[in-house]
């Protein structure tokens, strides 16, 4: 067995060459201006199927989290970090955050995007802790 | 905005529970003709004068056309036959959809059965399928999250919103094994402290092993009927009063709220239809997968206000003695928990308290209670408020 790894559509390669690329993209939409997570074929706030991809600035904060303590299978090497990360752009997504000291998490801190290979073909985006972003924050 | 109009015309007249807990001498198939047929027999009623079955897919023995399985191996033909899937929430919709079916004339009087074997009847392979049953395979899943991890995240976001500690989840587990101790068949019935729930396996931050509920085996199934036939039964009939939905997302990285649930839409909705407040209500049988999710439906279904709820459990309010007496058979938490079957199990409850035949756990003057069930990570939601006549 193996970490589960996405098989993109057609409609998610954008998103996944990106990744491979180093590079966070989203899509947004051209009829509300909406900015989207998942990728999507219809945009979920106006259902317009308009949507272009977009550089997105990598940064975001930490919306929840959890130490997983017991791993899903044994792929996965507990301790790590779950969190919900709400995107500058808007969107929420959920992902890891990777080489963190669990008592330094919190809700509200800011993180950025960094990639990991998770297969041969996917890489996927993961965050680290990004303390130059919270300061002057308070 | 109240539902459509079911509430008060249908009466549940029969129901039954296999053993639960682990029950390795019984296939989750059999589990489910077993109840069927005591909740029959329970209710008065042969095969003959029944002509509906609902169940429910059980993850441990899959069957593509399951109620029609569950039929065939009795030698039954009934006229109106459907599977059910919305995981936790499949028990009170399939509720609901029994008594539309019934409204619309597709059948007299329904079993709704539901059985599931996760403890003793789980492959590997199925296990894992249970695991990311939840979960986009694309988004969530790759990153490793479990079950509990999701709900960590919910309990994450309420401590942060809200100021709602460790032990105010804990509570809630403290309050379900005080009344699985007074139920002879629970599956857990030593008393714990909040102390033992905080000193438990650590699972995934905030939450611990006594803070997410067991794996079980067992069934249950109830009988419905139209009210004005229910009256010849050998047990005093339960009466559906109010039922409402909420259905808010699928993925718990899509929810618009981690800390509110769409059980304020189905609560409100039970509550309209059934003409009742929480005031009204004498028992609550509620969706204890984790304390997260039980300390949110109290809040959510108007029991207390948002963000009060830890100190809600904590006042002792739902325990043995308490004013708001909570899951009276020890819950997900401690009664047992088969996977979708889980909150039949707080229904069968309602009905032998509502009956009177409790025993020692037996509450006085019991007039209403109010159900509720979710499907997903706090997704799918389902509340049915019941009745009973003097």
């Amino acid at each position: 067995m193996a970490k589960p790894v996405p098989r993109p559509t057609p409609t998610e390669q954008p998103f996944y060459d990106a990744c491979a690329a180093g590079k966070l993209v989203l899509q947004r939409c051209q009829t509300c201006g909406h900015t989207l997570f998942y990728p999507r074929t219809h945009c979920d706030a106006c259902q317009s199927d308009q949507l272009v991809w977009e550089d997105a600035s990598g940064a975001g904060i930490i919306a929840s989290y959890t130490v997983v303590r017991r791993g899903v299978s044994a792929d996965f090497e507990a301790p790590y970090v779950i969190a919900l990360i709400d995107l500058a752009e808007g969107p929420r997504m959920m992902s890891q955050i990777i080489d963190a000291d669990p008592d330094a998490l919190a809700v509200g801190l800011s993180v950025k995007v960094d990639f990991a290979a998770w297969s041969e073909d996917i890489t996927l985006p993961v965050f680290r802790l990004h303390p130059a972003l919270d300061v002057g924050d308070a | 905005m109240s539902a459509p109009g079911l509430g008060g015309e249908f009466a549940l007249i029969g129901m039954a529970e296999s053993a639960v807990g682990i029950v390795p001498d019984k296939s989750p198939r059999e589990l489910c003709v077993q109840v069927t047929l005591d909740a029959l027999k329970d209710a008065g009623l042969t095969l003959a004068e029944v002509d509906g079955l609902i169940t429910c897919n059980a993850f441990a023995e899959p069957i593509m056309y399951h109620a029609e399985a569950v039929a065939e191996y009795i030698g039954w033909q009934p006229r109106h036959c459907v599977t059910v899937n919305t995981g936790g929430g499949t028990t009170f919709m399939a509720l609901n959809m029994a008594a539309a079916a019934i409204q619309a004339g597709m059948a007299e009087t329904i079993v709704v059965a539901m059985a599931d074997s996760l403890r003793s009847f789980m492959t590997r392979d199925q296990a894992m399928v249970v695991q990311s049953s939840s979960g986009h395979p694309h988004y969530e899943q790759p990153y490793g999250p479990t079950v509990p991890a999701y709900y960590a995240l919910i309990a994450r976001a309420h401590m942060n919103q809200f100021g709602t500690t460790e032990a105010q989840f804990a509570e809630a587990a403290v309050s379900c094994r005080a009344w699985a101790s007074q139920h002879p068949r629970a599956q857990m019935r030593d008393l714990i402290s909040v102390e033992d729930v905080m000193n438990s396996r650590a699972i995934a931050d905030p939450l611990k092993v006594l803070d997410c509920s067991l794996v079980s085996d067992g069934g249950a199934a109830v009988v419905i009927t139209r009210k004005d036939r229910a009256k010849d039964g050998p047990h005093k009939p339960v009466t559906l009063l109010g039922y409402g939905e909420g259905h808010s997302y699928e993925h718990i990285s899509q929810a618009k709220d981690l800390t509110t649930s769409a059980a304020v839409q189905s609560g409100r909705a039970a509550y309209a239809e059934a003409g009742l407040t929480p005031d009204d209500i004498d028992l609550l049988q509620l969706y204890d997968c984790f304390t997260p999710a039980l300390l949110m439906q109290i809040e959510d279904l108007g029991f207390c206000g948002k963000g009060e709820g830890g100190a809600w459990l904590a006042s002792g309010i739902s325990r043995p003695g308490g004013s708001k007496p909570m899951n009276t058979h020890g819950g997900m938490l401690s009664y047992c928990h088969p996977g979708n079957p889980g909150a039949m199990f707080g229904l069968t409850e309602a009905i032998t308290q509502m009956r009177g035949d409790a025993g020692e756990r037996q509450l006085p003057n019991m007039r209403t209670t109010l159900c509720h069930a979710q499907g997903g990570i706090m997704s799918s939601h389902a509340t049915i408020i019941l009745g009973v006549e003097d």
